[in-house]
């Protein structure tokens, strides 16, 4: 134990009670607000919708920050949209794809003009393509997790950021994205089950730094397209 | 940073005089409340949402050791390191022996206010570290070897035509015949620099808008996306924080990023808002091998239990200075340390002293629009109403200043006599004005007649009027 910790805790409880530790029955209640880790006030705006609801609100919130969106029926209709997405944009028919379930149930090869190359990017890569845990409709937030199959530096090296989206991923506010992953990690979300990165993102990257002008592209992604996969049966 | 925080008024002065400089303010006084008000229009839940955000921040405030604790528990079960330093001394040495044991030459840096309150850049030039600042803002100012003028945009203080000039100027290996003239040159030119900077990096360091106890997990809140090449390309990952960044949970944390954005920029969510919690993990594709957090108190946890404690409230989203006439008027630098605005006015004296930062508090109209806007309800005024009591008890106020008040105090309390001396004075000015009703200038009011009239009494004060007019009702 470092003297500056002590000394700075110690500080903390000169300030607020005359030096003592907190109650014990004081840090009960604190152990069970952690533990219950209640939501507050959630915002109306999501609230009470359904499945297509949650969609057209995601697709409202997320075009108002300049992104694009594109629904397909499903994941075989991903590479011919992924294509032309990037024949539209003038750009070459390349892309880097995480790994994972999901994107490893694509057939790539279908669409034989599409060159892909999977997992971690290289700095030079300029299109690349991954698959959110969750999106959040409330504000048209993707959330996407570090892991294994998918390389947090996907979201941010390349120009041009595709985002295939499983319309079964979509909730409404942050509060049911959080609720979502505590429960796939046996609800028990402690520091050593956390993702390493937890990315919320919403749009493309962009500064106002100069003449509080906005500009897209600032260093991350300055394109972000999201291919909305309608299929219920897709998780 | 030395602080300039004395010279307040000189650097008011010179700054108002700067052509420059009020070009830009009127670009940030036209556009930051306008988006912030069209944002919180979009969201009927906005003032409850305030009260929740005050509520979970204070809740926090009274339970603030126990839940540093935990944080510092939760990190190191995630493989992370907490350090806590008491001054920013400590805090400097603590990043740069992790620099040094790492054997780092280039440093990527996120924006961080704990940063720049610590001045952690010279500090790593001194010792043969290249710190490199990769927010655009701050890139800009590290290469002019300015202070930020705003918390959140912090060349806000510039035009685009002094970006370029300072590009053309150390971006010397690019052409020299290049088209700069728009920020979307500029923007796309320090994209392209910075990007080999973020790849050659050994340490990148960010700041934090959070740390959640919960998860031992810190925060950022940014648009640009610089935060995380920072944090996931180089070996190591240091977070600068200050302790009262604590919420307890991630839902905590959520419930206070609702109003974040929206009072700082009005966007409803800023476009990269991150969770980090520890290095990676063994079978992650990418991210950083060391995770170090450094907790700074530099006399915050002095300021717990006092009337100051609001002040560590704040989630630095700049709302205030952006609706403030003065920071409107004089912009950042003025202020003379790393907080202006408002909350500067507040923060800079209880963090290097009321002696240094004097002025601050007296920088202000009282006007309350910073309370008002205030995301987390600080009463700002108020607490530089107290910070001027303070300096009247330790006799800082200036000699003139000390004589007027103490023969208004005086008078105040004789009401007699005030009411003697306010009607002498007020049939003499009356009488003296009564041709051009008017003043251009009056003896001790100098300072007012400076810059405007004094208007003439009418000869009578407003005691003597409802005196007689209750006279006449009686009757």
């Amino acid at each position: 134990m470092s003297s500056a910790r002590d000394q700075i805790l110690g500080d903390i409880r000169k300030s607020l009670r005359g030096g003592a530790a907190l109650p014990a029955a004081a840090a009960a209640q604190l152990e069970a607000r952690l533990k219950n880790h209640p939501a507050g006030l959630i915002p109306r705006r999501s609230g009470g919708r359904d499945r297509a609801g949650l969609l057209q609100l995601f697709e409202e919130q997320i075009t108002m920050v300049s992104a694009t969106v594109r629904r397909v029926r499903s994941l075989t209709d991903i590479p011919a949209a992924v294509a032309e997405y990037l024949s539209s944009q003038n750009l070459p028919a390349e892309a880097t794809v995480a790994t994972g379930t999901l994107l490893d149930g694509i057939d790539w090869k279908q669409h034989p003009m599409l060159r892909i190359r999977r997992g971690t990017p290289d700095p030079k890569d300029q299109v690349g393509v991954s698959a959110p845990f969750a999106a959040i409709a409330e504000t048209g937030t993707l959330m996407l997790l570090s892991g294994p199959d998918s390389p947090s530096t996907l979201n941010f090296l390349p120009d041009t950021h595709i985002v295939v989206l499983p319309a079964s991923r979509v909730v409404g506010p942050m509060e049911d994205a959080w609720q979502r992953l505590r429960h796939s990690r046996n609800n028990d979300v402690v520091a050593a089950s956390m993702p390493r990165t937890v990315n919320f993102i919403t749009g493309p990257s962009r500064t106002a730094d100069i003449e509080q002008k906005i500009e897209m592209g600032a260093h991350g992604p300055r394109r972000q397209h999201i291919l909305i996969v309608e299929d219920e049966q897709v998780a | 940073m030395i602080p300039t925080s004395q010279a307040f008024k000189a650097n008011a002065h010179e700054a108002l005089r700067d052509a420059y400089l009020q070009k830009a303010l009127e670009n940030m006084r036209a556009g930051f409340p306008q988006k912030r008000l069209e944002a919180i229009s979009r969201l009927p839940e906005f003032e409850d949402l305030r009260d929740q955000a005050k509520a979970i921040k204070d809740h926090v405030l009274e339970n603030l050791d126990w839940y540093l604790e935990r944080f510092e528990k939760n990190v190191t079960a995630a493989g992370g390191h907490v350090h806590w330093a008491r001054t920013p001394a400590e805090a400097r040495d603590i990043v740069m022996d992790i620099c040094r044991r790492l054997g780092a030459r280039t440093v990527t840096k996120g924006k961080s206010m704990i940063g720049e309150e610590i001045a952690i850049n010279d500090h790593l030039e001194k010792n043969g570290i290249v710190p490199v600042e990769t927010d655009l803002g701050e890139y800009i100012i590290q290469l002019r070897h300015e202070a930020p003028s705003h918390i959140i945009a912090p060349a806000i203080h510039l035009v685009k035509e002094q970006v370029e000039q300072t590009f053309r100027e150390v971006h010397t290996d690019l052409d020299p015949r290049r088209v700069l003239e728009e920020p979307r040159s500029l923007v796309a030119e320090a994209r392209q620099v910075l990007r080999d900077k973020f790849l050659a990096a050994d340490v990148g360091i960010t700041g934090a808008n959070f740390l959640v106890a919960e998860t031992g997990t810190s925060v950022i809140v940014t648009n640009e996306g610089n935060g995380d090449l920072t944090q996931l390309l180089p070996k190591a990952h240091i977070v600068l924080a200050s302790l009262e960044k604590i919420v307890p949970t991630l839902e905590d944390a959520s419930a206070i990023i609702r109003v974040l954005a929206r009072s700082a920029t009005g966007q409803d969510m800023s476009v990269y808002t991150t969770f980090s919690t520890g290095p990676k993990r063994p079978d992650d594709a990418d991210g950083p091998r060391e995770y170090h957090v450094v907790l700074l108190d530099n006399g915050r946890s002095a300021l717990l239990g006092t009337d100051f404690q609001p002040m560590l409230r704040c989630i630095r989203c700049g709302a205030c200075m952006n609706h403030c006439p003065v920071y409107g008027a004089v912009g950042g630098h003025a202020y003379g340390w790393v907080y202006p605005g408002p909350m500067g006015a507040v923060l800079t004296p209880s963090l290097i002293g009321i002696e240094t930062a004097k002025h601050l508090p007296n920088a202000s109209t009282f006007c309350g629009k910073c309370e008002s806007v205030c995301p987390m309800r600080i009463p700002l005024p108020k607490m530089m109403r107290h910070y001027r009591e303070r300096e009247w008890q330790k006799k800082l106020s200036p000699p003139a200043a000390r004589i007027g008040l103490g023969a208004w105090a005086f008078l105040a309390r004789h009401p007699f006599l005030y009411h003697w001396a306010a009607g002498w004075i007020a049939a003499t000015l009356g009488w003296l004005g009564r041709r051009h009703g008017s003043f251009h200038n009056l003896p001790l009011a100098g300072g007012w007649t400076a810059t405007r009239d004094m208007p003439a009494p009418q000869g009578k004060t407003f005691q003597q009027m409802w005196s007689e007019r209750r006279t006449r009702r009686a009757a």
